[in-house]
């Protein structure tokens, strides 16, 4: 079970789901993460487990709310575009409160783009790209390990609150292989799901919609959901804090760019240049404390995307003026490399 | 390398689509593995057609990889002409080329610092019985030529590499790649 197994990270986080108890995947093609939908069309069918190729995005956002209703862990994956196609449903599972899980394997727009990775749907993932007053949970794995071992955190998270969990990644992620350890890991005490629709034989008849007409109902539902909101701000904020104690620049990147950046923030450290890193593990909720905090001490805030700049204005919203944040992005399928994050840092550098 | 006590080998391999391109980065990465080094490897994706241009990336080190993205390589496998033109440009002094020669007829124009070997992988691997295993002599030789990892590894490797349902060309491949580390070493660079 522990074994290093070599697999790329669409393949990791289809078998990490199983592993987690998935028993339903609903899907439709799009590169760059055909490699979960195939790899569920073989194994969910051997394990006597739900997986449909659906007729649409639409169709497969929708088959996993209606699978999810029922208390079964259900999920769908898609790329940018398809993502954007889902975004009502994503709504609907927000306002009848149900646990999903959805994955995208972020490619180059806008538009259909292109192929390549990308990390320009920040905005849409963090601020819930559909309709009305929602949040989803938003994890991004920086490696193919974590890419597996957030997939289990996804459900949990997704049962605990009774919400959408996105995973948010990127075409290398999802293509890339590298040494992968699968297991079971331990689930968390969760709540009973007795909202679930399981046939009301001997119970009142539960009821799971997003539409609610009466007087003052939904404010009373859109508060609910703030509160939920806040809690998940307060207990589940995940972040690696890297080299920060001294540091004078803090480059704050997630997933791949964070990757990336990190090998560069060594090299930086050996040329005797004080800088650290933050990734933010959670987009949302986003640790804007402990940017906040590093704040107090950095004299520069350098932020990396494989984007124009998005997640950029959650840092300079922490950061609240007291320092300046630099940004460096690369777009429409560029990524930044360790050579261009270093010349930003060392700019950074000269002007301390 | 930039830091010669460290192992950070950066390999491009390239070709064109059905050259098993992919397979022979996925066994260097296998065989990376199981050497117990660090290693990734990111295949150019969406484009993998027979005849189309394929290439993938294949880092080892002994340390945390920061970037499965390679700018410069410290290794190059090309297999066929379009490649050699494209990424030879990229490779680093002190670097080493490798080209199929059963299908690049000329000497590539590279920095002297480079060391190069030629080799006629499909040639040899038609003189073994199965052409297709022209990207297995080419791994055989690098590994001979780099001295990182034993192509007894590779060999070993195969298993996990190659599809269940192909497990009968098992022997051949095998056999490629001895063939291209006999080849390699047999060759004064």
């Amino acid at each position: 079970m522990s074994e290093k197994k070599l697999i790329c990270g669409n393949e990791a986080m289809a078998e990490a789901a199983i592993i987690a108890g998935l028993d339903a995947y609903f899907g439709y093609p799009i590169t760059p993460q055909n490699e979960v939908t195939a790899y569920m069309s073989r194994r969910m069918p051997e394990l006597d487990r739900v997986f449909v190729q659906c007729e649409s995005e639409l169709a497969a956002v929708n088959m996993v709310y209606g699978a999810v209703a029922t208390g079964k862990r259900a999920m769908t994956s898609s790329s940018s575009p398809g993502i954007s196609l889902m975004q009502e449903g994503i709504s609907y599972l927000a306002g009848a409160e149900l646990p999903a899980v959805i994955v995208n394997v972020m490619r180059g727009g806008p538009g259909l783009g292109n192929i390549a990775p990308s990390q320009a749907d920040y905005f849409q993932a963090t601020r819930g790209g559909g309709h009305g007053d929602y949040r989803t949970i938003v994890l991004a794995p920086s490696s193919v390990q974590e890419l597996a071992d957030f997939m289990s955190l996804a459900f949990d998270l997704a049962d605990q609150y009774r919400i959408t969990v996105m995973v948010l990644t990127d075409g290398i992620l999802g293509q890339m292989m590298e040494p992968v350890i699968l297991e079971k890991k331990k689930q968390r005490k969760l709540p009973p799901k007795n909202w679930a629709l399981t046939g009301a034989k001997n119970r009142k008849q539960n009821i799971v919609r997003s539409l609610w007409l009466g007087d003052g109902v939904l404010e009373e539902l859109n508060r609910k959901l703030q509160k939920k909101y806040d809690e998940i701000q307060k207990k589940e904020i995940l972040c690696e804090e890297y080299e920060i104690e001294n540091a004078e620049i803090i480059v704050v990147a997630y997933g791949i760019a964070a990757r990336i950046a990190k090998g560069t923030v060594d090299k930086a450290k050996k040329e005797g240049i004080k800088v650290g890193l933050i990734r933010p593990i959670t987009l949302w909720p986003f640790p804007a404390e402990q940017i906040s905090r590093a704040a107090e001490k950095a004299k520069a805030f350098l932020t990396v995307e494989l984007s124009c700049g998005q997640m950029v204005e959650d840092v300079r919203l922490a950061v609240a003026g007291k320092v300046h944040v630099e940004f460096y992005g690369r777009s429409g399928g560029g990524v930044p490399s360790d050579s261009e994050i270093m010349k930003e840092i060392k700019q950074l550098a000269a002007k301390r | 390398m930039q830091n010669t006590n460290k192992l950070y080998e950066e390999i491009i391999i390239a070709g064109f689509g059905g050259q098993g391109i992919m397979l022979a980065g996925k066994l260097l990465a296998q065989t990376a593995m199981k050497s117990k080094k660090e290693v990734t490897y990111m295949p150019s994706y969406g484009a993998e057609v027979r005849g189309g241009t394929a290439n993938c990336m294949v880092v080892i080190t002994e340390r945390e990889i920061a970037s499965p993205l390679i700018t410069q390589p410290n290794s190059l496998i090309v297999m066929n002409k379009a490649s050699l033109e494209k990424f030879t440009p990229r490779l680093k002094d002190n670097g080493l080329l490798i080209y199929n020669s059963s299908l690049i007829d000329y000497e590539p124009q590279v920095s002297k610092t480079i060391k190069v070997l030629a080799i006629p992988a499909d040639q040899l691997a038609i003189e073994l019985g199965n052409h297709k295993s022209a990207n297995m002599v080419i791994v055989g030789a690098y590994l001979q030529m780099r001295g990182i990892i034993s192509p007894d590894t590779a060999a070993d490797c195969l298993t996990q590499t190659i599809a269940k349902r192909h497990h009968k060309m098992l022997e051949v491949n095998k056999k490629a790649i001895y063939c291209g580390a006999k080849f390699a070493k047999e060759q004064p660079v």
